[in-house]
């Protein structure tokens, strides 16, 4: 259905020989779960195709059968127009598919040459002088730097995306999967990974992202595939399509877009930090001489380039990270007291919390291997006396999260690993939330959350801050921060480089002092 | 007087050394691909009965028409298969069956020790009280004399006087060090022992990697056995014999940071140790005392490493970690 008519009416040879990839009818379930019913999908030579949707929407599990590591229930696959069968990573990397996964495949303390050529046959000795050129022929050619010597465990992501992605050019792809490429990058990354696709692109390689950020949709793609709940609901030329269109596609009802936020008067102050200095591993300034203050019921973002020092003071300020110098207040009731030099037990009981979510999304906060319960204790244990502890007061606890959040997981006991992203980060932000804290620190707490998720998060960030809770808000996309925060703190190279007033303040203004550089 | 006492200490620690360092080159290539198999003790013990055990039946026999050479051969030969066949063991209960690394090593320990004092003690049963080789197998597993060449004054006696499984263990140390940092093979096989989800996504066999990993660095641990009683024990089978050196060789791993160049180091260290009670007496310290030194060393070893903190000489990451290919 979704070729023929198409088929019949342009009969050109150039139409047929550009169809670089086809999905037909591809259906996939999981036990009773349907990830995907019946999917068409056509992929053309020199385009980028954007595959939009929710999380859960089977947006991966599509792109994994392409790239080997599901096999369809029922469909098939073809590659340039011959009919193929996909059963391991291996079969698609001799089609010229190659998929670039969300969590890296790599090999850490090998070199960045190392990994490229990894399982590779060849001659018994690996010859690094022409592997090297090899590969800087493939960077010089789109256009980006990458050092074939480098060990990966010294790399930032960024870089580690770009050995992916040369990984499977030199294995002679042609048909690149990218899966959420832009999920940890900061923006100028991000702006640098589009000219890399975009000459790729023009090189006649077919490209597919998967994605839930709309504007990427709409700057980088062609055309863009909208999947819903496993099924294709939309196929449009990206020039056709707008935010509110896309949304509605991939929600399937249309989604106000706007954060509520309510301007006020600031309120006491919670916190004063004063010239706050910490040393990284290094002995080098993580954070440099940072002064700010915390108001009772505002939200007070912290934007930044990765490893700007956003992470330090997060940790710094709930006692994980040692202090150098300076001072953190901590005020309640007009009583100031010291932080600094407190155990993170200490200031945990004060009422500052920390809800970090880290790169890999599971890092810190949640036991993966314990369920929502036992994850609900880890913070409510110390407050229980005797010796026995009760499971009562966390079940009920993780039930009215389950409840209120619309956490979708098959029960309480379930280990958290099991749940998807966005119900991690639900869990591991509720329980923070459920603790009644009077400072709440936040970073990143919508890495790799679809648009409902995230305003589900927004939300929750924004009832705190109307109860008078002092939030603290690291985050990545600068046009949240501009709509949820009440101010914005920009950190560049451990200093703080300037604290705006959100309603007024523009990206650009952001964007230039995220990358100031003053002496 | 003292000179000659400094080059007989550097030859005997070498002979006292070579076990070891067979035992921990076996041991890197195991874990190189990710498997952490405790049996070294239990390779080695039935290395050390299989050689001898293959030296006598020969010898038994053809009887008189025993070549040395010949005999030799078989007992390096039945050793190396014999500690594979422990590697094997190994690597069917972790890979296949996806047994605990631990718990199987430290089984394969006490099975080795236990199959290896079993097939010597029944030796020594069947040749009337103790197993022993020809006088011309014993030669092939002591020093040597090459003309010219073990003449050079000290030189001659350090470097060119010892027995044929000597060079072999220099030479295995050097070839594995070639396979790790120049060969594909070698690429791909720590490929697999720090990321086997990893290799697999680009292709690689990590079943067959283990495996052969496993069962050559199993046999490279059974030549450690073959030395100590072919050579320690001039073909003679000792209740025991190994003694704990395949733990020691567990420690060198760590001490040698997983580099064959420095397992040859360390081996040589643990070896000078061991034999240093002979000449470095000193009154009034028991034998004991010195008995007790490698382990200590071993002791110290450990905790030194544990504070150094390079993420590239560390253990392959999934050492001790069995995989298999998730299935969701």
């Amino acid at each position: 259905m979704c070729h023929g008519i198409f088929f019949d009416i342009l009969t050109s040879m150039s139409e047929v020989s550009n169809c670089a990839v086809k999905l037909n009818n591809i259906s996939k379930s999981f036990g009773t779960v349907q990830a995907n019913k019946d999917v068409c999908i056509e992929l053309r030579r020199g385009e980028i195709l954007a595959l939009l949707g929710e999380n859960g929407s089977g947006k991966t599990t599509l792109m994994n059968m392409l790239s080997g590591i599901y096999y369809p229930d029922s469909g098939e696959i073809y590659v340039d127009g011959k009919e193929v069968i996909i059963r391991s990573p291996k079969d698609a990397f001799d089609l010229g598919i190659g998929m670039i996964h969300q969590h890296f495949k790599l090999v850490d303390v090998l070199t960045a040459a190392e990994n490229i050529i990894l399982g590779l046959k060849g001659s018994v000795l690996i010859n690094r002088k022409k592997l090297a050129s090899e590969i800087r022929e493939i960077s010089d050619k789109y256009g980006f730097s990458l050092d074939p010597n480098k060990k990966i465990y010294e790399m930032s992501v960024s870089e580690k995306q770009k050995v992916e992605i040369v990984k499977v050019l030199y294995r002679g792809a042609d048909v690149l999967i990218l899966d959420e490429p832009t999920a940890v990058l900061t923006p100028q990354e991000a702006d640098t990974l589009f000219e890399m696709l975009r000459s790729m692109k023009n090189d006649g390689k077919a490209i597919i992202i998967i994605t839930h950020k709309l504007n990427e949709v709409l700057s980088l793609s062609d055309r863009v595939c909208i999947l819903r709940k496993g099924e294709l609901v939309g196929e449009l030329e990206t020039k056709d399509a707008s935010v509110k269109s896309l949304t509605e596609g991939m929600v399937g009802r249309s989604v106000s877009l706007e954060i509520q936020r309510e301007a006020g008067a600031l309120g006491k102050e919670r916190i004063i930090v004063s010239s706050l200095t910490c040393l990284n591993s290094d002995g080098l300034k993580a954070l440099d001489d940072i002064s700010f203050k915390l108001h009772e019921g505002e939200i007070l973002g912290i934007a930044g380039i990765a490893g700007s020092g956003q992470k330090e003071l997060c940790e710094a300020i709930t006692g994980l990270y040692p202090v150098e110098g300076g001072s953190i207040t901590y005020i309640n009731d007009d009583e100031p007291s010291e932080l600094c030099g407190l155990t993170p037990t200490q200031i945990a009981k004060k009422g500052v919390h920390l809800a970090f979510v880290p790169e890999d999304r599971l890092g810190m906060g949640l036991v993966a291997g314990l369920d929502m319960i036992e994850n609900m204790m880890l913070k409510s244990y110390n407050n229980e006396k005797g010796f026995l502890i009760n499971r009562k007061l966390p079940k009920s606890t993780a039930e009215r999260l389950i409840d209120s959040l619309e956490i979708v997981t098959p029960g309480v006991s379930t280990p958290v690993r099991r749940l998807s992203g966005g119900n991690v980060q639900k869990v591991l932000l509720g329980r923070e939330i459920d603790s009644g804290p009077s400072v709440l620190v936040v970073a990143y707490p919508v890495r790799g959350l679809d648009i409902n998720s995230s305003y589900t998060i927004y939300n929750l960030l924004n009832e705190q801050r109307k109860n008078g809770v002092a939030v603290l808000f690291v985050g990545e996309d600068l046009d949240v921060l501009l709509e949820l925060c009440d101010r914005i703190m920009v950190l560049c190279g451990g200093r703080l480089s300037g604290i705006v007033n959100a309603p007024t303040a523009t990206k650009e203004e952001l964007g230039i002092l995220m990358t100031h550089m003053s002496d | 007087m003292e000179g000659f006492a400094v080059v007989d200490f550097f030859f005997m620690a070498v002979i006292a050394a070579t076990p070891l360092l067979f035992a921990t080159l076996g041991e890197i290539l195991t874990q190189k691909s990710g498997s952490l198999n405790l049996g070294v003790e239990g390779m080695m013990f039935m290395g050390a009965a299989a050689g001898v055990a293959a030296s006598y039946i020969y010898e038994a026999t053809v009887g008189d028409a025993t070549l040395g050479f010949v005999s030799a051969i078989l007992a390096v030969l039945i050793g190396f298969l014999a500690g594979a066949l422990g590697g094997l063991i190994y690597s069917v209960l972790t890979v296949t069956f996806r047994a605990n690394q631990n718990v199987t090593g430290l089984a394969l320990t006490i099975f080795g020790i236990g199959a290896g004092n079993l097939v010597g003690e029944l030796l020594g049963i069947r040749a009337g009280g103790f197993t022993t080789v020809a006088e011309d197998t014993k030669r092939m597993f002591s020093s040597i004399s090459i003309p010219w060449l073990s003449d050079i004054p000290v030189i001659g006696r350090l470097f060119f006087s010892y027995n044929f499984m000597v060079y072999l263990a220099i030479i295995t140390a050097i070839v594995l060090m070639w396979i790790f940092n120049k060969t594909r093979v070698g690429l791909n096989l720590r490929g697999v022992g720090e990321s086997p989800a990893t290799a697999d996504a680009v292709g690689i066999n990590v079943t067959r990697y283990k495996y052969i990993a496993a069962i050559v660095g199993g046999g490279i641990c059974g030549l450690g056995g073959v030395f100590i009683s072919m050579a320690d024990n001039s073909g003679t089978w000792i209740f025991n014999c190994i003694a704990g050196r395949g733990w020691i060789a567990v420690a060198l791993v760590i001490f040698a940071a997983w580099r064959p160049s420095r397992a040859i180091i360390g081996a040589l260290l643990f070896g000078g140790l061991s034999v240093l009670r002979l000449y470095l007496p000193i009154d009034g310290i028991p034998a004991q005392v010195y008995n007790i030194l490698p382990f200590v060393a071993t002791i110290l070893v450990l905790i030194f490493t544990s504070i150094r903190q390079s993420k590239e000489h560390s253990q392959p990451k999934s050492c001790g970690i069995n995989y298999f290919r998730e299935e969701r």
